[in-house]
This record gives structure tokens, C-alpha cells and sequence, in this order.
């Protein structure tokens, strides 16, 4: 009696969960995503130049120029104007003396993010990017800043570590250990430019940041490029669609 | 007297088992277009399947199961505020449901990065 007792409520629970399961339907979806800013009245793209500072072993504008043209070239349906990248600290010293750049005037060199303030004026000159959108047929026009310094922090991290017991069984431990880490932040502003009025459409700023163990050497240009693939696609998805794949539940 | 509140009771039961036995028809035709939504999602018909859970949620509009798939229907033709609106109705109608949370964690990492601007 008891033996059936269990044995039917097994059947039951199996039959709950069955139908449990059954109510449940996992299906893939992939959901479009429109571009933030609607570029359908452009049909090219500059990459003018950007204020960098920071680390000196990586010139953040040349690689920032280069990189964007490469990634819109390959993902975007703009066409990519390929030409000289713009000395924008000539143009943003000339707009902080309220003119054109001389070789007397004296450029401070960027290190933080406050050294960009008196720079960003550049961004406000609407006849200064027009000038530049009239030379190129009125493209869009992408500049900005970017900010890649060096960093540090030291602290404890939680590591998993490898034991093995006595009969050679192999179990994976958290542990905390007090680490060293060194590393950079990359802190990138981007601005879409109407080149054909001057104008500033859309902004669009970031912060990555990447921390490694202080005994390991990592070269600053990888740094660089493993924190602008972080932000990439939120910078493609400014400009075109984009479709996020993933998987969702219907119910019944 | 006494058969006068007999007939009034008896006739509010009549009516409330004739509204209750309404919503179990209605319930049970929403079931049917949820399922064979869901059969037709399956196949990536998502327009019919849209279409089959807008007609559930009219026939039943208590039926979270029939929201959250219209949210998923949504969210798959890029419909994110509406999409927004059914996984916020189904929630409140089934706030325990775990599948229908799932979903929302998920699309709310979307609808952020989606929507994500910045100050000018």
C-alpha cells in the first residue's frame, strides 16, 4: 500500500513536470535594433581626427582614425572618405585664441580628461566644420575625443585555484589573493557633425577600462585595441542597424 | 417574500455561471491562438504568430502567457516600446511567472543599449 502511495506520487511529480516542460517553449529571436542616429541624408562619412592625450607610446588619434574608417568601411553603408586626419589641436588652440592656429601659439599637451576642456571649443565652431563639410561635399562628419591613460589599482581578487588531493582528484578552490594590476582606461567621446551646416547631431561618450597583473607586460597598443573592441558596436549601432541575437520563452 | 429572494438569488447564480462558463469559452479560444502561435513562432511566422496572440489577449485580456508572447513577438520585429508595454502587462498579471521575468531581464539589456543616449 505504502510502495504504491510512493509510486504514484513519483508518476505525479513526473507528470507535473512534464507538463511543466511542456507549457514552456524556448524559440530563438533576433531583434533589430535602428540606428540612433538616422544618417539616411548622408551618403559619406569623414573621420576628421580626434583630441587625444594620454599614454604617449599610442598616438589615439592617428589609431582612433584608422580603426573608425576601417570598422564603417567593412559595417556601414556610408562611404568612407578616405583623406588627411585633421590636426585638431591646431584648429582647437586657433579656436581658443579666438582665430586661426600659429605656429607661436603654444599647444598644452593633453593628459586628463579636464586637460580637453579648453579644446572642445573646436566642436562648437559650426563655420570651422562647415569649412571642412564644403571641402568634402557635406559628408558626415565623425570627431570627438579620446582619452587613453594608464592606471593602477591594487587590492584583493578573487582567483580560482587549482588543488589536487591525496588521490589526485582535481577540485577548483576560490581563493583571494592581493594583487598588483596595472592597466588603462580609455575614455572616448564621439560627435557626429552635420557637414553640411556644422551642426553637432549626436554624442556619444564611453569608459572602459582594463586592469592586468602588474607582473605581466602588456603592450599599450593591445590595451588600446582590447578596449575599443568593447565599444565598437555601440559605435556602429549609432550609425547602422544592428540585430541582437538570443533566445526568449513562450508560455502557454 | 421568501420566493421572491429564492428567484433573485437563483438568478444572480444563473448569471454568474453563465459569466464564469463565458470566460472559461473565451480562455479556451485564447489558449488555442496562443498555441498555435507559438506552433507557427516555432517555424519563424512570426506575423501570424503576432497576429494569433493580439487576437488572445482581446479574447482574454487576463492571460499573461498570451502578453508575454506578444512582448517576444514584438521584440523580434524590433517593436521595443510595444514589446515593452506586454512584458509590463504580463508581469503585473503573473508578477511570479519565472519565465516571463527571464524575458524581461533580457530585453531590458537590449532596450537600454537601444536607447541608451547621451547628454549633449
Amino acid at each position: 500500500m505504502r510502495a504504491a502511495r510512493i509510486l504514484s506520487s513519483v508518476a505525479a511529480a513526473f507528470l507535473a513536470g512534464a507538463c511543466a516542460a511542456a507549457s514552456v517553449v524556448e524559440v530563438p529571436v533576433e531583434t533589430p535594433i535602428k540606428p540612433k542616429l538616422d544618417a539616411s541624408a548622408f551618403d559619406r562619412v569623414y573621420v576628421a581626427g580626434f583630441l587625444a592625450g594620454g599614454e604617449e607610446d599610442v598616438d589615439a588619434n592617428i589609431e582612433t582614425v584608422r580603426l573608425l574608417r576601417s570598422q564603417l568601411r567593412n559595417k556601414a553603408s556610408l562611404r568612407v572618405i578616405e583623406a588627411d586626419v585633421l590636426p585638431l589641436m591646431d584648429a582647437a588652440a586657433g579656436a581658443q585664441e579666438g582665430g586661426a592656429a600659429t605656429a607661436q601659439t603654444p599647444l598644452a599637451a593633453i593628459r586628463e580628461e579636464k586637460d580637453l576642456e579648453p579644446y572642445e571649443k573646436v566642436f562648437e565652431r559650426k563655420d570651422y566644420w562647415k569649412k571642412i563639410g564644403d571641402e568634402y561635399q557635406g559628408p558626415l562628419i565623425v570627431t570627438g575625443s579620446v582619452i587613453f591613460v594608464p592606471h593602477q589599482r591594487s587590492g584583493y581578487v578573487q582567483r580560482e585555484q587549482e588543488t589536487y588531493d591525496a588521490f589526485g582528484r582535481r577540485s577548483v578552490v576560490p581563493t583571494r589573493t592581493y594583487m598588483d594590476r596595472k592597466g588603462y582606461i580609455l575614455k572616448p567621446k564621439f560627435i557626429f557633425i552635420d557637414g553640411r551646416t556644422g551642426e553637432t547631431l549626436h554624442t556619444e561618450t564611453f569608459r572602459e577600462e582594463v586592469l592586468y597583473n602588474a607582473e605581466q607586460s602588456t603592450p599599450a597598443l593591445s590595451a588600446y585595441f582590447e578596449l575599443m573592441d568593447r565599444l565598437l558596436p555601440s559605435f556602429l549601432a549609432t550609425l547602422s542597424s544592428q540585430s541582437i541575437k538570443g533566445t526568449r520563452m513562450l508560455i502557454r | 417574500m421568501a420566493a421572491l429572494n429564492r428567484l433573485i438569488a437563483l438568478t444572480a447564480c444563473g448569471v454568474a455561471l453563465s459569466a464564469t462558463l463565458a470566460d472559461a469559452a473565451d480562455r479556451k479560444a485564447a489558449q488555442q491562438q496562443v498555441d498555435f502561435g507559438i506552433r507557427v513562432a516555432r517555424q519563424g511566422l512570426w506575423r501570424e504568430a503576432t497576429y494569433r496572440w493580439e487576437r488572445a489577449v482581446q479574447l482574454d485580456p487576463t492571460y499573461a502567457a498570451a502578453y508575454n508572447n506578444l512582448a517576444v513577438a514584438y521584440e523580434q520585429a524590433g517593436a521595443l516600446d510595444k514589446a515593452k508595454q506586454a512584458y509590463q502587462k504580463a508581469a503585473e498579471l503573473d508578477p511570479k511567472n519565472a519565465s516571463i521575468k527571464q524575458n524581461i531581464e533580457l530585453f531590458e539589456e537590449i532596450n537600454d543599449r537601444a536607447s541608451r543616449k547621451d547628454p549633449q
